[in-house]
């Protein structure tokens, strides 16, 4: 061991990290980062007993190991060691690791919390802030548990030195944020409060995070603090620029406390003490006229903490709503802030007028800057600017601006960035629904919007379109010459043709009298399109088809022949053949008065409000609704303008999830979500589709068939995902029997079987109880990409369970490509009058269609180095979460699916396994090796798992699975 | 504060600090992300963006990019300072500070860094009270047997 002298580095480690710069290549680093391991490792095992200095180095580079992004396993002990070391640097690294490398080993966590607790009442203060800043890093529940009962007698003692108080109140802070309902902070409330009131800065800055917070969750217990933030505010406001000493950052006096107070403040309505509101109202003019006055220095830093401040106070003048006069004064602070020459102001300023736009007081004032936001939209060179331009715009918008707006938002959307397409639409549509003045304009915007970006307008789009024509008839003469207009393109979007079809087919007849638009012509139209669509618009436009029949005779004997065609009448798509069937039939056998009121012009759909609006509105306010949103992208705008406006129902189903009870058209069928899967109801804007789920097989003998669908518990959106759904699809994996879901209600078993790249499933639902449910529907969708993947195929079940009775339903399952996530299993009912809305996880996984493949050991070793690209391998390193039993092993790789190979691996201990996937496009030969380390400790045992295949998202995919599995 | 992130112009990790739990997974996939999302971006473009249901506020100091993830009520301008009064505790303390401080002391970093913000919260702002602080302990390691005199183990 070299000498040290004290206070120097760690050579040690300071030659390990020129050697891992010095590393030409990401292997070499490997390398030498795998020698260093197993020197350390040989160290920490090794008979000689490690002085402090040596163990202090080595669990440095352990850590420094970690933090290149390598998995470390061992060296906890080492590092808690070092805790209870009198050499304070030592202490430190030790903490250092702990705090990085959490370990929730319980065992671990006592011996760190005892280091902690004697840290802690060590009485030197350096110790005691090591303690809680490890406490603060980690902050885990563990901790909470054995330290929320003392840090706060810490914090608010007398004889406690200051550093301490700052770090015992951050350490609170981060308790409380983890386990709220650890932190009590009862009889110290006051004293904690009054903390606001401590000469030293430091303390006041450290404890007004923890009180802001605690003000937050339980603003009547903190109350006090409004007019002790005040005084504390205007005390720094009004002080010059040298009385805070070191707390004065460029001229600014104490920025960060004071933005913090400012902060506070806002988790309270104006106070209501006359005098603590005029020095508020005060000190908040002081901020404005600040604002004004020549800059002390050129320094951004100057620039940037005075306007931290300022934009913290229009926070809080915003946040009151009540004082007009500040509310002009703000929106023409932040107006100038739009034409500043520095971006970070441009964008903030866009941003905070969203906020005032929704006043009533300065909504006039925002408006004044239209020009300068429509021109930051158009030249803004930084896509992130540009998005707060147009969330502004959106936001400033009403009746008096509207058509400006939504044009400038088109014409803006044909060269917009792809990130933000989707919301820009969403927004152009809600503008143009909510403003619309005559429809005309209506239809022609969102007609306006498919083309331009078609790709980007979602069904709840186009359905509000046909929803709104269908309930206007003054609009539909303009919206079938608008339509068939815009099919007259040669390149249309297939949402055009979709839309074009529908209103056409309802439609049609107001344009028919123009030779141009004569009903051949309009047919001929849309046929032309009808091969470049996908299976549902082709479905779609079959309706149309017969809707025409009914519209214009004369187009039946055309019409007939091409549902007579083989590629209608024998499609290969279930859903396309039976329709071409059907309607065939019906067209030939029905009489005229059966067919006009058979295909009898859509009726009104009901102005209803769909459910999440009424979600929306029972939250007030904008920033409460992102949170209810399923997909957190930003729209949490998008409901603001929807709560403001309530007929905006599109606004909350754009919002919703894109399942098809979206039914914005009314449809309120429990119909799977199977994207192209040819099931019922998977056509959702079909003019039939009004049935429930039975349609498909009965439609033409069902009487009831056009009439609306009873009200189901399928009226509310799907639950997300279970939890432990994740969990519940890991266990069968490796096996395809058992029971997948049970509550207290329900009970949900499984079989299923499969072969090649089909696969049947059976679902066993079981009433545990002895009253009925009612209305049980189940939904099996195929979220995303999904859709393409896997071709889903569900038989409804019957809507009533009887106590104690079980109901089975069968799943068709056919693997078209490989894929990742499971489909999802929607189970609604009613229980006694209440909804259970449960969502779980199909157990459909990749491994599903493996078939077992036999081979030698010399083929597999070929096979194997022939899959060497590093895309086609994937790997897993991971620790043994049961036994490793041998038969239990075997048991579950042959579960798996894959032939268990035997006398293959050189190392008998290893198991490997051949299988190929068998999808529809395409087989996907995969080979596996598992490699355990029995001989290890129990709690130490681990596994190498590798998998390699011709396809890398196979790999992954497989390896991901099975790692859970052991 | 959510977290904290330094990296290199190359995409290098430098120092991570996470105020929120989160798997270490989940952690290299956010870096990962967050590194190629700011890396992208054009020089004069705004420090600010949104990622996530995040604000991430980012500031580059020659070779090394400082990057925070702040929730939604927090003040952008004011975590640039922090960002900014974390890059002049360096500097004071390792005498103009390169990149190459932070490889080579990288425990140093989170040391000061430690004194500084706490929990993701400004625990002292004040430029002479943190590297008071931070000498203070080098300070101690000077002194060990001075200082285990004075400061007795518990027992």
């Amino acid at each position: 061991m070299p000498a040290v002298s004290k206070g120097d580095g760690m050579r040690g480690l300071a030659v390990f990290i020129s050697d891992i710069r010095n590393c030409k290549s990401k292997e070499a680093e490997i390398k030498r980062i795998n020698k260093e391991l197993a020197n350390i490792r040989s160290k920490f095992k090794g008979d000689k007993a490690l002085d402090g200095y040596s163990k202090k180095k080595y669990v440095c580079k352990l850590l420094f190991i970690f933090l290149l992004g390598h998995d470390i396993d061992f060296g906890h002990m080492e590092a808690v060691n070092l805790l209870s070391s009198n050499k304070y640097t030592e202490k430190q690294i030790g903490y250092l690791f702990i705090s990085v490398l959490v370990n929730s080993n319980s065992e671990l966590i006592r011996l760190i919390n005892n280091a902690i607790k004697n840290d802690l009442s060590s009485r030197n203060p350096t110790f005691m802030c090591l303690a809680l800043h490890c406490i603060a890093n980690v902050g885990s529940r563990e901790m909470a548990e054995a330290f929320a009962g003392e840090i706060p007698r810490i914090l608010v003692a007398g004889d406690t030195m200051d550093s301490v108080k700052q770090s015992a109140a951050l350490c609170l802070l981060r308790l409380y944020k983890a386990s709220p309902d650890l932190v009590l902070m009862g009889e110290w409330t006051s004293r904690v409060v009054h903390l606001l009131n401590d000469q030293h800065m430091g303390v006041v800055t450290a404890a007004i995070s923890l009180i802001t917070c605690l003000s937050s969750k339980n603003p009547d217990e903190f109350k006090t603090c409004v007019s002790l933030a005040v005084s504390r505010l205007s005390r720094i406001v009004s002080s010059a620029s040298t009385d805070l000493q070191d707390y004065t950052y460029y001229f600014v006096p104490a920025p960060w406390l004071s933005c913090k107070l400012l902060r506070l403040l806002q988790c309270y309505p104006p106070p209501e003490d006359g005098a603590v509101k005029g020095r508020l109202v005060e000190c908040l003019e002081t901020i404005l006229n600040k604002a004004q006055e020549p800059p002390k220095s050129k320094k951004v830093q100057h620039s940037n903490a005075k306007n931290a401040i300022l934009f913290e106070a229009i926070s809080l003048i915003i946040h009151y709503d009540s004082e007009p006069n500040l509310l002009v004064r703000a929106c023409n602070q932040l107006g100038q802030f739009l034409q500043h020459r520095e971006t970070n102001l441009r964008y903030l300023a866009l941003e905070s007028m969203c906020t005032l736009a929704s006043s009533e007081f300065s909504h006039e004032a925002v408006k004044t800057h239209i020009e300068t936001v429509i021109n930051a939209l158009k030249t803004e060179r930084d896509v992130s600017v540009r998005q707060r331009a147009a969330d502004l715009l959106y936001a400033m918008c009403d009746r008096s601006n509207a058509k400006q707006i939504v044009a400038e938002m088109l014409s803006y959307l044909e060269t917009a960035d792809y990130s933000i397409r989707e919301e820009m639409v969403l927004k152009v549509a809600i503008l143009a629904e909510k403003y619309a003045v005559d429809y005309s304009w209506y239809v022609d915007t969102i007609l306006n919007l498919i083309r331009i970006a078609g790709d980007y307008v979602s069904e709840e789009v186009w359905y509000r379109v046909i929803q709104i024509v269908i309930n206007r008839d003054d609009v539909q003469g303009y919206a079938a010459k608008t339509v068939f207009e815009a099919l007259q393109a040669p390149a249309c979007h297939e949402n055009m043709v979709k839309v074009g079809g529908y209103i056409l087919g309802e439609f049609g007849n107001l344009i028919a009298g123009d030779p141009r638009s004569s009903p051949l012509v309009q047919f001929n139209l849309l046929h032309s399109k009808f091969h470049l669509c996908s299976v549902p618009t082709r479905a779609l436009l079959l309706s149309a088809y017969i809707k025409f029949i009914n519209l214009f005779p004369e187009t039946k004997a055309t019409i007939q022949e091409v549902l007579r065609s083989d590629s209608q009448i024998r499609n290969s798509d279930v859903e396309l053949q039976q329709r071409a069937v059907e309607y065939l039939k019906l067209s030939s056998i029905a009489s005229t008065d059966v067919l006009a009121t058979v295909l009898e012009e859509m009726p009104p759909f009901p102005e209803r409000e769909s459910s999440i609006l009424a979600k929306l509105k029972k939250k007030k306010g904008p920033g409460a609704v992102s949170v209810e949103l399923e997909d957190g992208k930003e729209r949490g705008e998008l409901n603001g303008g929807a709560d403001r406006g309530g007929e905006a129902a599109i606004a909350a189903s754009n919002a919703s999830t894109p399942s098809p009870s979206s039914d914005l058209l009314g449809l309120r069928s429990a119909a799977p979500v199977g994207g192209p899967a040819p099931s019922a109801g998977s056509l959702l804007v079909d003019v039939f589709s009004e049935a429930g789920p039975a349609a498909s097989s009965t439609r033409v003998n069902d009487d009831g068939f056009l009439s609306s669908a009873p009200p189901s518990a399928a009226s509310e959106d799907p639950a997300p995902p279970l939890p432990e759904s994740d969990e519940l699809l890991n266990k069968f994996v490796c096996k395809n029997n058992g029971v997948l879901f049970e509550n207290q209600l329900l009970q949900i078993g499984i079989k299923s079987e499969y072969r090649q790249n089909l696969g049947r499933m059976y679902l066993f639902y079981g009433n545990k109880t002895s009253v009925q449910f009612v209305s049980f529907t189940t939904t099996v969708s195929c979220p995303g990409e999904l859709q393409s993947q896997l071709n889903v195929q569900t038989k409804p079940v019957e809507p009533l369970v009887e106590g104690g009775a079980q109901v089975q339903q069968v799943i068709n399952i056919e693997c078209l490509t490989d894929f990742v996530d499971a489909p999802l299993l929607n189970i609604k009912f009613r229980y006694g009058g209440a909804l259970q809305n449960i969502t779980l996880k199909l157990p459909v996984t990749i491994n599903k269609f493996f078939q077992p493949t036999e081979m030698a050991a010399a083929d597999f070793f070929q096979r194997w180095k022939q899959l060497s690209q590093p895309q086609q391998e994937a790997q897993k390193i991971f620790k043994a979460s049961h036994g490793m039993d041998t038969e239990v092993l075997k048991a579950k790789l042959l579960g798996l699916g894959t032939a268990l190979l035997e006398n293959v691996d050189p190392n008998p201990e290893n198991y490997v396994c051949a299988g190929v996937i068998q999808t529809k496009i395409q087989q996907v030969g995969c080979l596996l090796r598992l490699e355990p380390n029995a001989q290890a400790q129990p709690g130490e045992q681990m596994y190498r798992l590798t998998l390699r295949s011709s396809k890398d998202t196979v790999s992954q995919r497989v390896c991901d699975l099975l790692a859970e599995q052991f | 504060m959510q977290f904290m992130l330094l990296f290199s112009r190359q995409g290098k990790l430098r120092l991570q600090k996470w105020y929120v739990p989160q798997a270490d997974k989940e952690k290299k996939k956010i870096t990962r992300e967050l590194v190629q999302t700011v890396l992208a971006r054009k020089p004069k473009m705004c420090s600010f963006l949104e990622w996530r249901d995040l604000k991430v506020v980012y500031k580059r100091y020659a070779s090394l990019y400082f990057c925070c993830a702040i929730e939604d009520q927090d003040n952008e301008l004011i975590t640039l300072e922090i960002i900014h009064r974390y890059v002049e505790l360096l500097d004071k303390y390792f005498g103009s500070v390169c990149e190459l401080d932070i490889i080579f002391n990288f425990e140093k970093a989170y040391f000061i860094l430690d004194e500084f913000l706490l929990g993701g919260e400004a625990q002292e702002t004040s430029k002479k009270n943190v590297l008071k602080a931070i000498e203070q302990a080098d300070l101690l390691q000077e002194n060990l047997d001075f200082q285990i005199r004075l400061f007795p183990a518990p027992s």
